[in-house]
């Protein structure tokens, strides 16, 4: 990404629908040419957001900006933004040709011009050749290959894509993603992208903004979310996590997280990093490849999770389930207090070879857990 | 929780009310007239409830109305027994696109045609062979004919929303057909039964043309209306029309209330 | 229960009824077109063709071609009336789309004789459109609204309107809105994919109701007979004068006939209309 001009600015967008706030006062920035996710649960708002962009829905408050226009008030059919729908919505009383000339046709392009770049768009898609057959003749891939050619033709300059792989099998959704990045880096349009599925966030997004309750979160890029999210509904909604929660208690260099079951070691500039002060609820995020998984009795082994041989925090319980995942496997401790954790072991490496019912000690290494405001200000309590 | 803005606008919300207006005017106009002491359309005198009154005591008009609920009655019991079967014959046994259409012709053959039609197998078969006349029984066989496509058409809205697993699991814990029909399937449709029964009893007291052409010498409550509207207004017709209009919305809407699904 | 003992005791009853009741009828009504009229009415079990020779006799043809005029003329009505209504309905949020529906089909529920006779008075000279139109001293003479062409229009749309929004509705909920923004999000202008998207997709619906108001104008006999005034008539009020009046059975039977062909013509139309838009896998390709 050469150019990181900003070309989508939203200002305090929010959007009611009788009493729910679907979008609640939403400020970020999208990047010329980036590859921009919305990620969250579903009814967190993303999909409005989405609509707003496009023009089918008016935002209560705020602003919308794209290359410093400000979008309110202009007509849905006049904005330089094409839609890719979660349904597809492809016309199927007109043949794909038809489907992907439509646009032009309203721009009233030659026809020429037309025949051109539909044939141009296809061939991007690799639909070579399927112009003069209908939707209802197509696989589900072909169509949604059709409904982004419909939206690419005419040269937008943001695509948006609802969900577009949500209606996919398996395996094809795992190539599309490849695909979309492929085309995404090709066309040089910029991709905003809704999606409720964290997999296809993290490996098409170059930014992702993960949503909940009608606000953004945290904005950041796929491996900074994973390894350092901003709140807790961040690192339990992105990969799987352990999640440690407890008051903050710094006494000089000596930092510590007091929870109900125990009291852990915290790096000394985490505080720093998180904007925490003494004394705030926290919660420190460990990622089940970081915990590492040692019988009861070996404590040497424990006290030595690898790494620098720095402080090591460590939690007790019985080991009560296994999970292979090809290359990983996946170990469900059940803690003393009847919570539990999960540790990712690579196939094979040490650690790897525990039987369900032996009881073990579970460690993570102070750097590798990541400190972070406990929103929630629950109860402490570790899990997944 | 999605807002269409793509909502045309509000004119068409303004068309919505004037087609509203269009429907239900004539109908207002005719209820506030049967009020009217003078019983005339040219102005208002005063309200009255006279108009009733001597509707009360006609005893053709009552004779008539006596007659059609007869007819109604039996003719709504046969077309929504024959209709819930054929309403379970269709949705369960069959998958045919062509008896499904020929199911709705005759709800929407011109009333004339089997009206003539009746008449002269009427004619022919029962007065003619069997020396029957015609009169209650003629009515009763007619409304019955194309009452049994509104049964069907709304016990079938019912019968889509049914979930046949319930069936099989009643089969499954020993009961057999006739006792699973009994217990578990014709409770579920029921509400939808009787909101068809309602739509037909109301369809037979409303029903004119066929009842004119197979009635005989019978007086039908319709067309005793029809009698009076064609020889000469009578202010009681407004006070007739409101009952009417009034009983046909209440068995309408208890119908519709009963099976949502059917509008 | 065997299968064919099932479908005895299911479909049995009411296509038994339907075939005594409704199909034997029909051909009765088929035989008597080829017989004669007897003297004193009746029927005279002579095989002949005149009855098809006169209902050619351009007297009768002009009945049957104002009544279709008539019908084409309220179906085109009721579908630039019922349409933006239906669609209005359509588009509402869920919870409001039932009682609009409710409120349309009401009036439909009830007498269609008191209906026509709401029209009658509303029309009259002496009516509660004149009497209004000339207190304000807007006409000085009543307008002869009531027995012609235009209050046959107006009763028969009054009518047979709710059958029209019915399908309607139904073609247009049915419509995923997601189509009507995709056109748009492509930069069709509202009118553009009303025309490109809405109507070709909802084409069965129009069909239906168009055939829903059509049949039952074509063949009507109340509205012609009270807001006609018998000065209008149309084929259904014909079939009935030579039923009842005339007593000549077998020519009525023979109009009754050309009547249920006509319709028979029309369906195969519409269920042609419905197969195009329905989706053909061995579609060329």
């Amino acid at each position: 990404m050469e150019a990181h001009r900003e070309l989508i600015r939203i200002e305090g967008v929010t959007k009611r629908f009788g009493h729910l706030v679907a979008v609640d006062t939403v400020s970020t920035t999208i990047r010329e040419n980036e590859f921009f996710a919305l990620l969250g649960p579903s009814g967190c708002g993303k999909t409005t957001l989405l609509r707003l962009l496009a023009g089918f829905e008016a935002p209560d408050a705020g602003r919308l900006l794209l290359d410093g226009r400000d979008l309110v008030g202009m007509r849905p059919y006049r904005r330089p933004l094409n839609m890719m729908f979660q349904s597809y919505a492809l016309f199927p009383h007109m043949t794909v040709f038809d489907n992907i000339a439509y646009g032009l046709r309203q721009e009233r392009t030659g026809r020429d011009e037309i025949e051109r770049r539909v044939n141009e768009v296809l061939a991007l898609v690799q639909l070579g050749g399927f112009g003069r057959r209908r939707p209802h003749q197509l696989s589900g891939g072909e169509r949604q290959r059709v409904a982004l050619a419909r939206a690419l033709v005419k040269r937008p300059q943001v695509l948006l894509l609802d969900e577009p792989l949500a209606a996919l099998d398996r395996k094809l959704r795992v190539e599309m993603q490849l695909e979309l990045k492929r085309l995404q880096h090709t066309v040089g349009i910029t991709f905003l992208i809704v999606t409720h599925d964290q997999e296809e966030a993290l490996v098409m997004a170059d930014r992702v903004a993960v949503m909940d309750r009608g606000r953004i979160l945290q904005v950041a890029s796929p491996d900074e979310l994973y390894e350092a999210p901003g709140s807790r509904f961040v690192a339990s909604f992105i990969g799987e996590s352990n999640i440690f929660a407890g008051r903050l208690r710094i006494a000089g260099d000596a930092v510590t997280l007091v929870g109900e079951r125990g009291t852990w070691h915290v790096a000394p500039a985490a505080p720093g990093h998180a904007g925490l002060a003494d004394g705030a609820a926290a919660a420190i995020v460990v990622r089940p490849e970081r915990l590492r998984l040692a019988p009861a009795g070996a404590r040497a082994s424990l006290e030595d999770p690898g790494a620098g041989g720095g402080l090591v925090n460590r939690v007790d319980g019985v080991l009560s389930d296994v999970a292979y995942l090809g290359s990983t496997r996946k170990y469900v401790v059940e803690l003393r207090d009847g919570t539990r954790a999960l540790a990712r072991v690579q196939v094979g490496q040490r650690g790897d070879d525990l039987a369900p019912g032996t009881p073990v000690g579970a460690t993570w290494a102070v750097e590798h857990g990541v400190l972070i405001a406990d929103e929630t200000a629950s109860p402490a309590s570790p899990g997944a | 929780m999605r807002a269409r803005l793509l909502d045309p606008g509000r004119w068409l919300g303004a068309h919505l009310g004037l087609v509203l207006l269009f429907l239900y005017l004539p109908i207002a106009v005719l209820i506030v007239l049967s009020f009217n002491e003078s019983g005339l359309p040219t102005a208002w005198t005063g309200f009255s409830t006279r108009w009733y009154e001597s509707v009360v005591v006609n005893e053709k008009i009552l004779g008539a109305a006596a007659i059609t609920i007869v007819i109604a009655a039996v003719s709504t019991l046969i077309a929504t027994a024959i209709g819930t079967l054929l309403a379970l014959g269709l949705e369960r046994l069959t998958n045919n696109a062509l008896l499904d259409g020929l199911v709705f012709v005759p709800g929407i053959i011109p009333d004339i045609v089997l009206a003539i039609a009746l008449l002269s197998f009427y004619n022919l078969v029962f007065t003619g062979l069997l020396g029957l006349k015609l009169g209650l029984w003629s009515v009763i066989v007619a409304h019955v004919v194309f009452n049994i496509t509104f049964v069907t058409a709304i016990v079938r809205t019912r019968l889509r929303h049914f979930d046949i697993s319930i069936e099989e699991a009643s089969l499954d814990l020993g009961a057999n057909e006739v006792t699973t029909f009994r217990k578990i399937t014709l409770p579920v449709i029921l509400p939808g039964v009787i909101a068809a029964a309602l739509v037909a009893f109301t369809l037979s007291v409303d029903e004119f043309v066929v009842a004119f052409f197979t009635a005989g010498t019978t007086i039908t409550f319709p067309i005793q209306v029809y009698s009076m509207i064609r020889f000469g207004v009578t202010p009681e017709i407004n006070a007739i029309a409101t009952v009417v209009v009034v009983v046909s919305f209440v068995l309408v809407l208890a119908s519709q209330r009963l099976n949502p699904e059917q509008v | 229960m065997s299968r064919l003992a099932r479908r005895l005791v299911l479909l049995g009853p009411g296509l038994g009824w339907w075939l005594v009741f409704l199909a034997l009828p029909l051909m009765v009504v088929l035989a008597y077109s080829f017989f004669r009229r007897g003297t004193y009415g009746g029927v005279v079990f002579d095989f002949t063709l005149d009855n098809y020779v006169r209902a050619l006799d351009p007297l009768y043809l002009g009945v049957l071609g104002f009544s279709l005029r008539i019908a084409v003329i309220t179906t085109a009505v009721a579908l630039l009336i019922g349409y933006p209504a239906a669609y209005f309905i359509a588009t509402r949020p869920r919870r409001w789309r039932t009682p609009l529906l409710v409120l349309i089909i009401l009036p439909f529920w009830t007498s269609f004789l008191i209906r026509t006779y709401a029209w009658m008075v509303l029309l009259n000279r002496e009516g509660l459109i004149n009497r209004p139109l000339l207190a304000l001293g807007i006409i000085d003479e009543p307008l002869p609204l009531l027995y012609n062409e235009f209050a046959i229009v107006i009763g028969l749309v009054y009518g047979y309107l709710p059958l029209m929004i019915l399908p309607l509705y139904a073609a247009i909920e049915r419509l995923n809105p997601e189509l009507r923004e995709a056109a748009t999000n492509l930069g069709a202008r509202p009118i553009k994919v009303f025309f490109t998207v809405t109507v070709p997709l909802t084409l069965t619906g129009i069909a239906a109701g168009c055939i829903f108001v059509f049949v039952p104008s074509l063949g009507n006999f109340i509205v012609p007979d009270l807001l006609g005034g018998g000065r209008s008539i149309m084929v259904g009020n014909l079939i009935q004068s030579q039923f009842l009046k005339a007593r000549d059975w077998p020519f009525g039977a023979t109009l009754a006939l050309a009547l249920i062909t006509l319709m028979m013509v029309l369906l195969v139309v519409q269920a042609r209309i419905i197969n195009r838009d329905r989706p053909v896998s061995a579609d060329a390709g």
